[in-house]
């Protein structure tokens, strides 16, 4: 066998061409799949990828958000505005119904709303009959995400079993389940946060606001800056700040944290991120410190 | 903070490289992962602090760096480690994904999940110990899958006193036996997973030894896909049908570029139908390409309008093998249910699927002596030759010539779990 080699594809190309072939093993596999979307970075890049997967037809699913109710009101503009540029549907379905409907019960009434997230989405699934819903998870988030697969098999209760997942091998992708059972798909499982940033800048991804440099209240609580907001107001004895920050993930406010930066633009933050010294998930999720393995216990519930 | 764009842009991207380390708890395989990530600084300081706490928690003196690897709650609870786990690192010129495959009795199933992905395979073998049954039992399926290089990492040089002679002659020992298996591309290199020589710094200790370090080897290894001289293969994913006014008669096929190229104008056939035709456009996007070439995600149109859909394969025109309803291949068995002739499966190849049956297993793999043994059926762990029937005929390439369209995987009707890996003769 001759050597002769050719330049190989850039990394972002890679996990690009990979991140397409996954949404299309979706699209060719599974009868009734959806994207889930949030406004967030990682599902805008979701978006775009499905763009260069399916263009010019339009999605072969529509776009879900499970809505905590403790969104910035940036990002659900930002959310809405995105659907509708792109001409795709999307259906939105809230924590706080599930609250009224009696489904979640909530121990305070600022309880982070991750975790009530599953039961507002296990709800989505059997309204719809999703088969596959699409997430933009990455395995170097968490180390529970580590071990997930590409395409990861849930119960019909929703669960995942990190012990009994399906092998997978080379990028022959089993979607295969009974009727009541749901796949959960990631196409940028490979990729870091770096990527997601990388890819913005060179897609030209627009963002909510909220993940560039911008002035806000907040206090210091333990290692972490905490917003203030009317969810999140200052505690006895903390001293509100305005500091210059920004969001490296945007999930709900009362668990979120900003991280103190200056970078006002995408080019910014990809030189910021090459040289952080904390993780995404360390610097930013209050929720996932509680132990070692709350992302884990989150996920066997139902979580994506 | 703005910052010139050229710094975005330098140092030259190297593209992505998929490696995966075989080895038994004890060889250090964690370690050296660990190691890997520590030095090339791809562990942040909050990672960094939490497994130092854990290591004083569990009274050891240094960080336990493989403590990184070890990812579900179980895994901490029972101190192994139980799934393949993929870990990311960056040197700024290269992006590597590593798929880690845990050591203990399952170790087949994983290794072989892992190294189906693989560019590159380190294998480590402890300097003390040289060449054992489980070396050549991991050699032996890093080939079988068809990784194309193999890196033979002689690891705790620090425990043999830094001694040529021991790397020497585990570096003979290991020739012998990967001659016979017909084993080409190794390299060899002597390291201490734990104190860091040759791994990503030279260290001190390993002077006689005037070849490159782990992370130079890994920089300068091809990655798969830039193989030039392998032919086209073109699973069809998708049809895209827009059936909007804007686009009324657009038709493109979605799909990836297994392996070769494709250019506007190539005469194509579609396999299994046979029916030959010319690509007419190629887009990435909404952008317009003249050529497309293997691991690229793109859409194909073509010139007239054909029945093709999901499952079918498009190869160049006079080139591509023959569909087939029988096939021979070696399987890994992946499930605690034996494989059996009775049961029903599904086969998954490329992006077509079809109910299979087996017609003969014709031996196993005894992984300690590799001897083929005889076999009335495949167990969990097992490898064996298989000969299978199908009820839709396939176009295969032998796996040795195209891991792609080469390979396949089995899957038990009644569960819909993935069952069995396999690889076509």
């Amino acid at each position: 066998m001759s050597l002769a080699k050719r330049e190989a594809l850039s990394h972002l190309d890679w996990l690009e061409a990979e991140a397409i072939h996954v949404l299309r093993e979706v699209a060719g596999q599974c009868s009734n799949p959806v994207l889930l979307f949030s406004g967030g970075k990682d599902s805008i890049c979701l978006l775009r990828l499905a763009e260069k997967a399916f263009r010019p037809a339009r999605f072969p699913f529509p776009l879900l958000h499970v809505d905590t109710g403790h969104n910035y009101p940036e990002v659900v503009a930002f959310r809405d505005r995105r659907a509708a540029e792109l001409g795709e549907r999307l259906v939105v379905r809230s924590v706080e119904d599930s609250i009224r409907a009696g489904k979640v019960v909530l121990s305070h009434p600022l309880e982070p709303r991750n975790r009530h997230q599953s039961v507002t989405l296990l709800d989505a699934i059997a309204e719809f009959g999703f088969d596959a819903c699409i997430g933009g998870a990455r395995r170097d988030e968490e180390k529970a995400r580590a071990k997930e697969r590409i395409f990861s098999f849930r119960d019909e209760f929703g669960q995942w079993d990190p012990k009994h997942q399906r092998p997978e091998l080379w990028s022959l992708y089993n979607a295969r389940i009974h009727k009541g059972e749901n796949i959960r798909a990631f196409p940028i499982s490979n990729w870091t946060e770096l990527d997601v940033w990388q890819y913005v800048a060179r897609e030209g991804l627009e963002l909510p606001s909220i993940y560039f440099a911008h002035r806000r209240p907040v206090v210091r609580r333990g290692a972490a800056l905490m917003p203030v907001t009317e969810l999140t107001p200052p505690r006895a004895g903390e001293v509100v700040e305005e500091l210059s920050v920004r969001f490296r993930t945007v999930g709900d406010i009362t668990c979120t944290a900003p991280v103190e930066s200056t970078a006002a633009t995408v080019e910014a933050i990809v030189a910021e991120t090459a040289v952080t010294t904390v993780t995404e998930r360390g610097a930013t999720r209050l929720d996932d410190q509680t132990s070692d393995a709350s992302m884990e216990q989150r996920k066997k519930e139902g979580y994506f | 903070m703005s910052l010139p764009a050229e710094r975005l842009e330098a140092p030259p991207d190297r593209g992505l490289l998929r490696f995966t380390t075989c080895g038994s708890v004890d060889d250090g395989k964690s370690t050296l992962i660990g190691r890997l990530l520590l030095d090339t600084k791809s562990i942040l300081a909050d990672t960094l602090h939490a497994i130092e706490r854990t290591s004083r928690r569990r009274g050891l003196e240094a960080v336990d760096l493989s403590l990184l690897t070890d990812g579900l709650e179980a895994e901490r609870e029972q101190g192994i480690t139980i799934d393949v786990a993929h870990r990311y690192f960056s040197t700024g010129t290269r992006k590597y994904v590593i798929a880690d495959a845990p050591g203990h009795e399952q170790y087949t199933r994983n290794m072989v999940t892992a190294a189906s992905t693989a560019d590159l395979a380190i294998l480590l073998v402890d300097a003390r110990k040289g060449v054992l049954t489980q070396t050549r039992r991991h050699s032996y399926i890093a080939h079988l899958v068809g990784v194309p290089h193999l890196v033979i990492a002689v690891n705790k040089m620090d425990l043999v006193d830094w001694s040529a002679a021991v790397f020497e002659r585990i570096l003979a020992d290991y020739r012998a036996f990967a001659e016979k298996l017909g084993i080409r591309d190794v390299r060899f290199l002597p390291l201490s997973a734990l104190r860091g020589d040759m791994v990503v710094e030279r260290g001190a200790h390993l002077d006689w030894y005037r070849g490159p370090t782990l992370l130079e080897l890994l920089e300068e290894a091809p990655a798969a896909h830039a193989a030039a001289d392998v032919p086209f293969r073109f699973p069809v994913q998708w049809v895209c049908r827009p059936h909007t006014d804007a686009h009324h008669d657009f038709r493109g096929l979605a799909g990836r570029v297994e392996s070769g190229t494709i250019a506007v104008g190539d005469s194509v056939r579609v396999l299994p139908s046979g029916l030959v035709t010319q690509v007419k456009e190629l887009r990435l996007g909404d952008v317009a390409l003249r050529e497309a070439s293997s691991a690229q995600s793109v859409m194909i149109r073509l010139a007239d309008e054909i029945d093709v859909g999901r499952g079918d394969l498009l190869v160049k025109a006079g080139e591509g093998p023959e569909p087939t309803r029988a096939v021979d291949a070696m399987v890994c068995w992946l499930s605690e249910r034996p494989l059996s002739r009775s049961r029903r499966y599904v086969v998954r190849h490329t992006t077509r699927e079809t109910k299979a049956q087996v017609a003969e297993i014709a031996w196993r793999v005894d992984l300690a002596a590799l001897e083929q043994v005889p076999a009335d059926g495949l167990a969990l762990n097992d490898i064996g030759r298989v000969s299978l029937r199908l009820a839709q005929p396939i176009a295969a390439d032998r796996y040795a010539d195209n891991r792609a369209t080469g390979a396949f995987i089995v899957v038990d009707e009644a569960t819909n779990d993935t069952v069995g890996a396999g690889m076509i003769l």
